[in-house]
This record gives structure tokens, C-alpha cells and sequence, in this order.
């Protein structure tokens, strides 16, 4: 093995994302929505992901998420090539790895606060055990809805009764639970107003950084990079034409 | 994820989405009930009806229909056409193979209840269920000309105790002109309820029922002083010209066939002999059609509420393509969401068919008592059988194929929505 092709696949496993040619799109002779030449995250790394609706960012989060497969091209997530993987491995790997906040809505309205946080345990026992090494699946939901500033609410009742802000900080308890390496944040505070977005980007990066994880956080507002280590805007890398799909 | 735990979800999920549920529950409750119903009912008036008549091997009669002999002599329906002479019972009677005979005389009515003229060799010989002997509730056989044993319905429903003095109407309507009211009955004996038209049925003597057409002439009463009284009926010869039916005990069961062929063909009247057995099949038979009507529809609505169930969890996917992309991002696969969609129909199929399942035994238990009261079917009380458990089963397993659809859907659907949601 040469010298350099040792290095990148070094790179590879120390890197939180690594993007090479890849080509996505619906069917197999279509145009591509996604061609990405490059595109490279540092593990730890807080990455502002800038793009416009219509961009690919959805897209690009299926990809990283294992729910999508790129058509050509690399695609390694914490140093895991998705492609090889069978479905049920990405799911689990997603499981396992990674935490994924929405927009809104991130919350199953029939669970209690405590069952909505330990869902992501329930479905990882990776991610149970370390939450069980931290000191239990109860007492980090509580250490973690309290650095999130929400210290007070009753873990047993309903998420309806939480307002939109305080809904969002569950889903960030329940994204960090468990320390999953990649944090992806998909608009999280585009239902917040403007004062509590800036406490909420800067509580969501406090806990990544407290644990160490990646953070994608993708938006259109490009207002709220400043705190960010990159801004990387998706029409810069993204070759493909995406008037069409706008 | 450990199969209890989106179990788990699943129902928390369908108690959240409660009155769809519960709707879907009770319109496949209602079904499973309808459908177990009608079987009960079907199998309950099978079996009565081959209880009805037991332990007699031939029953006799004028020459008509086999169907009509046992309608007539057995259940109380319809008409003689013509009577049997006493002398040609006599003579059937009197044969060698023969171990006992009770005939009867039917046309009279009491209140709509028929009237029956026999000897008391009925009371030994006429048998109904499991070779079950007529039992009696309160007092005796008859012994007097004018004493009267009654069924239990007609005991219960006009409430007539031991000594009631009735009066007994020519003809079988329930309101009836022509009344024999120059000669009253006493109430001697009530009987235990058997279940069949015997409870339906007013006993009398032979010499009873010759005792109250005495005088008549032509169908027409007589007139003022020509009427018999009590004493001038005792005086007088009443000895039965004529009986409507005859019921045969044989000493060997060999014989049967023989003894009817020598019936069918008795020279002296036209007379006819059936096996009770066989004619209940084939009057089971003509009735089998009903009732096979009566299953396709309770099946059709047993289909009818397992589409209702897959229309609404296919309806439901929409509003819960939110609650699928959650699960999907916290690493449920899409195998996950198609066996969430499964078990929440085979949860509202087992509610529903168990809830089904116990709304007919309620239903049956208290309605039973009513439905033997009108039509002498008896259904059953509280009794699971295998066949109700069959139905649960086939339900369960029904909904949670017919599930597979709107789970193949929302397959395809978590798959092309990834991890975006959609509202």
C-alpha cells in the first residue's frame, strides 16, 4: 500500500463525513440532484451547512442518515463506507452513531418528556449501555433537559403541553443521549423566535462540544452561522443543476 | 429494538388515535358478534331440531307427504290431510314387531295452543333429546276424561296452575267461535320443558277429544238443550274412531324398513310411514338453504368490518408519516414501521374479536330464555366453543394479512420520505 492511499484512508477514519464524486439521484438516468466533488467533516467538528430550499439539503441528510444510498461516488459516515452496509446494518449504524433533530415535530405526542428522550435508547442498545455508564438512561435525561435549561418539567407528562421551544429542547436530549458521534440538526429553529434561537444554537453546541460530537447543522439562514467553526454552502458544492427541482 | 418495546409503541400509539379505534374495535366486535350469532343460532336449531323426536322408530299417518306427516305429528305445523281409522291402528298396533304404539288426535286448540289427544303410553314412550322421558314439573298423567296435562310454555304463558278449569276451542286458531264450553278441563299435570313443540302442546285422552265433539254433526256445534252435559258425555261410548298420527316403538330396529314398506302398501287404507330421523334431514335439508343465506351474509360483514380496519389504518398514514420519519430517525428500520402498522391491526382485531366473542355470550344468555320462549331454538348459554375460537383466530389472522398492504405502503413511503417530514 503507497504512502498516500494509507493517509487518506487514515483521514477517512479520523473524519466525521468524507464526500468523494458523489452522484445521487431518484432513478438510476436521471439528472443527478446531489454531485458533490468533495466534502470533508472533522470529527468534533461544528459545520454550519448553508443552503437555500430546493438545495439538496434533505437529500444530503438522507444520505448521511443511511436511509438513502448514493447512485456513485464515496460516502463514509465516522469512518464507515454506508454503501457496503446492508439496510438493516444503516439503520442500526443510525441507531447507534447518530442524533437527528427536526425542524419541528420531533416529538411521538403519545410518549411521555422520559419516554420521547429514552426512544433513541430503545432502539440502540449501543447507546442504552453508554447511557447506562453515564449514570443511568434517567438520571442523563435529567442532567441533560437541565443544561438545556428545562430542569423543571415533569418528565412523566405529555410533550403536547410543551411549548414549540421547549418541544426542541427534548429533541436535543434525545439526540444527545447516548453520545452519538454525529449530531445532524435539520432547520431546529426555524419555529423559534429570534431570541430563542441564538440561546438555542448556542445550548445545542455547548452539550456537542461537552461530548464531543460532530455537528451538521443545516439551515437557510445564514444569520445564524456566526457561532459555527465552517459555514459550507451546498450550492457552492453541489454541481448539479437544481433549477428543475426548485 | 426488542419486539415488546414497539409493541409497546404501537399501542401507545392507537390509545393516542382512541376513538378511530374504538370505532374500528366495535364495528369489528359487532361483526364477529353477528357472525357467531347466527351460527349459534343455526347449530342451536340443528340440534333441537333433531332432539325433537328420539327414541320412536316409525311415525304413521294418511297417505300425503313425509315432510307434511312430520310437521303435523312432531312440530304442530299444518294439517292431517286425512285420519288414520282406529282400526287400522289396531291392526299396525297388534303386529308382532311391534313393542309399543301411541297414537294421536290433533285439530283442537286451547288459546293457540294445540290441543292433543293420546294415551298415556305417551308419557312412557314418546321421547325427546338424548332419549330423554317427558318429566313432569307438577302433578300427574292424565286419568279422567276431562283431565289435561300441559306443556311448560303453555303452563308458563297463560299461567295456569294444577286445578285450572279451561275450555277447549274446535279448530287451531288462536280465536276460535266454535267453543266446547258445555264441557270444561281440569288441570292435572304440568310438564318439565323440554325444548321442543311438546311444551306448546295441551294433553288430553283419546276419549277427551271424542268426549268434546260429541252431538256434533257436520262441523257445527249443538244447538242449546241437544248439548251433552258432563254426565251424559260419561254415559256415552267414546271409543276413538279415528287418530291423525301413530307413533311406533319397534322391538327390533331390523324391522324398520320392513314394517314401513308393509305400511306404505297397507291395502285396507292409504296410509304412510316415516323414519323421524330421516325426515328431519330432509326437512334440515329445504331449511339448510336459509341458513346457508344466513352464513354468506354474516361472513360478507365479517369482510366488511376487516376492510373497515384496513381503511383506517391506511387513511391513518398520511397523519402519521411524522410519527414514522421520528422513529425512522432514531433507527427504526422500515421492516420496524410495517410491523408497527401489522401489530396495531392484529391489536384492534383481537380487541374487537374478543370483545365480539364476549358480546355474544352476553347477548345469547339473555336473550336465550326469549328465543326458546318464540321459537323453541335452543341456543346455548355462556359456552366458548372451538368454533368461536376458531373465528377469533381467523379474524386476528385475517386483519393482520390484510394489513400487509397499508404496511407495504408505508414501507415504500418511509423509504422514498427518508428522514424528512412530511405533514
Amino acid at each position: 500500500m503507497d504512502a498516500g492511499r494509507a493517509e487518506a484512508s487514515q483521514k477517512t477514519a479520523d473524519s466525521a463525513v468524507v464526500i468523494n464524486d458523489l452522484l445521487f439521484s431518484w432513478d438510476d438516468n436521471d439528472t443527478p440532484l446531489l454531485d458533490i466533488a468533495a466534502l470533508s467533516i472533522d470529527r468534533g467538528e461544528r459545520v454550519f451547512l448553508h443552503g437555500p430550499s430546493g438545495s439538496g439539503k434533505s437529500t444530503l441528510l438522507g444520505l448521511l442518515g443511511g436511509v438513502l444510498l448514493p447512485g456513485a461516488g464515496g460516502l463514509s459516515v465516522l469512518g464507515q463506507d454506508l454503501a457496503s452496509l446492508s439496510g438493516r446494518a444503516r439503520d442500526r449504524f443510525r441507531a447507534d452513531h447518530l442524533g437527528i433533530i427536526f425542524q419541528m415535530f420531533n416529538l411521538l405526542p403519545y410518549l411521555s418528556v422520559r419516554d420521547n428522550v429514552a426512544l433513541s435508547c430503545r432502539f440502540s442498545s449501543a447507546r442504552a449501555a453508554r447511557a447506562e455508564e453515564a449514570g443511568g438512561v434517567g438520571s442523563e435525561t435529567n442532567r441533560l433537559l437541565k443544561n438545556l435549561g428545562l430542569p423543571d418539567v415533569a418528565m412523566e407528562r405529555p410533550v403536547t403541553d410543551l411549548s414549540v421551544g421547549q418541544q426542541q429542547r427534548v429533541a436535543v436530549a434525545r439526540a444527545l443521549i447516548g453520545q452519538p458521534e454525529l449530531i445532524i440538526a435539520d432547520e431546529p429553529t426555524s419555529a423559534l423566535d429570534a431570541d430563542h434561537r441564538n440561546i438555542f444554537i448556542d445550548l445545542l453546541s455547548a452539550e456537542c462540544s461537552a461530548s464531543g460530537a460532530t455537528l451538521v447543522f443545516v439551515s437557510h439562514d445564514l444569520s445564524l452561522a456566526k457561532t459555527f467553526d465552517r459555514i459550507v454552502a451546498l450550492t457552492e458544492i453541489n454541481r448539479a443543476d437544481m433549477k428543475e427541482a426548485v | 429494538m426488542p419486539l415488546s418495546a414497539l409493541l409497546l409503541i404501537a399501542y401507545r400509539s392507537v390509545v393516542n388515535r382512541r376513538v378511530t379505534a374504538l370505532l374500528t374495535v366495535f364495528s369489528i366486535a359487532l361483526s364477529v358478534t353477528l357472525f357467531l350469532g347466527v351460527e349459534k343460532i343455526r347449530s342451536g336449531a340443528q340440534t333441537g331440531f333433531s332432539n325433537t323426536v328420539s327414541g320412536t322408530d316409525l311415525i304413521v299417518g294418511a297417505r300425503s307427504g313425509a315432510l307434511n306427516l312430520l310437521l303435523y305429528s312432531v312440530f304442530r305445523i299444518g294439517d292431517a290431510t286425512n285420519n288414520v281409522t282406529w282400526e287400522s291402528y289396531e291392526d299396525i298396533a297388534s303386529r308382532p314387531e311391534i313393542a309399543w304404539a301411541v297414537p294421536i288426535s290433533l285439530g283442537d286448540s286451547h288459546r293457540g295452543f294445540r290441543v292433543m289427544g293420546t294415551t298415556a303410553a305417551y308419557f312412557d314412550h314418546y321421547r325427546t333429546g338424548d332419549k330423554q322421558n317427558l318429566q313432569f314439573a307438577a302433578g300427574q298423567r292424565f286419568e279422567d276424561i276431562f283431565d289435561v296435562v300441559l306443556g311448560s310454555d303453555v303452563a308458563s304463558e297463560l299461567a295456569y296452575g294444577l286445578g285450572e278449569e279451561i275450555v277447549i276451542a274446535h279448530g287451531i286458531g288462536s280465536v276460535s267461535f266454535a267453543k266446547h264450553d258445555n264441557l270444561p278441563f281440569r288441570v292435572v299435570g304440568i310438564l318439565e320443558r323440554t325444548g321442543t313443540p311438546v311444551d306448546r302442546t295441551v294433553h288430553v285422552k283419546l276419549e277427551g277429544i271424542e268426549a268434546i265433539h260429541l252431538g256434533w254433526s257436520g262441523g257445527a256445534a249443538p244447538i242449546g238443550s241437544r248439548a251433552p252435559s258432563a254426565t251424559d258425555v260419561r254415559a256415552a261410548d267414546l271409543d276413538p274412531t279415528s287418530v291423525t298420527a301413530v307413533f311406533l316403538g319397534l322391538n327390533s330396529r331390523i324391522a324398520i324398513l320392513t314394517l314401513q314398506r308393509d305400511i306404505n302398501t297397507y291395502n285396507e287404507e292409504a296410509l304412510m310411514a316415516i323414519i323421524p330421523g330421516v325426515a328431519l334431514t330432509q326437512l334440515w335439508d329445504v331449511v339448510g338453504v336459509a341458513e346457508l343465506a344466513l352464513s354468506a351474509i354474516a361472513t360478507f360483514v365479517i369482510l366488511t368490518g376487516l376492510l373497515g380496519l384496513m381503511t383506517n389504518v391506511l387513511t391513518s398514514l398520511n397523519e402519521r408519516r411524522r410519527e414514522m420519519a421520528i422513529l425512522r430517525s432514531v433507527g427504526a428500520g422500515a421492516r420496524h414501521v410495517a410491523l408497527l402498522l401489522i401489530s396495531e391491526s392484529a391489536f384492534l382485531a383481537s380487541a374487537g374479536a374478543l370483545l365480539g366473542l364476549c358480546l355474544v355470550q352476553i347477548l345469547l344468555a339473555a336473550a336465550g330464555p326469549i328465543i326458546v320462549e318464540a321459537t323453541g331454538v335452543f341456543v346455548g348459554g355462556l359456552s366458548v366453543t372451538s368454533f368461536d375460537l376458531i373465528t377469533v383466530g381467523a379474524v386476528i389472522g385475517f386483519a393482520a394479512v390484510l394489513a400487509g398492504f397499508p404496511a407495504w405502503r408505508a414501507y415504500r413511503q418511509s423509504l422514498s420520505d427518508g428522514l424528512t417530514i412530511r405533514v
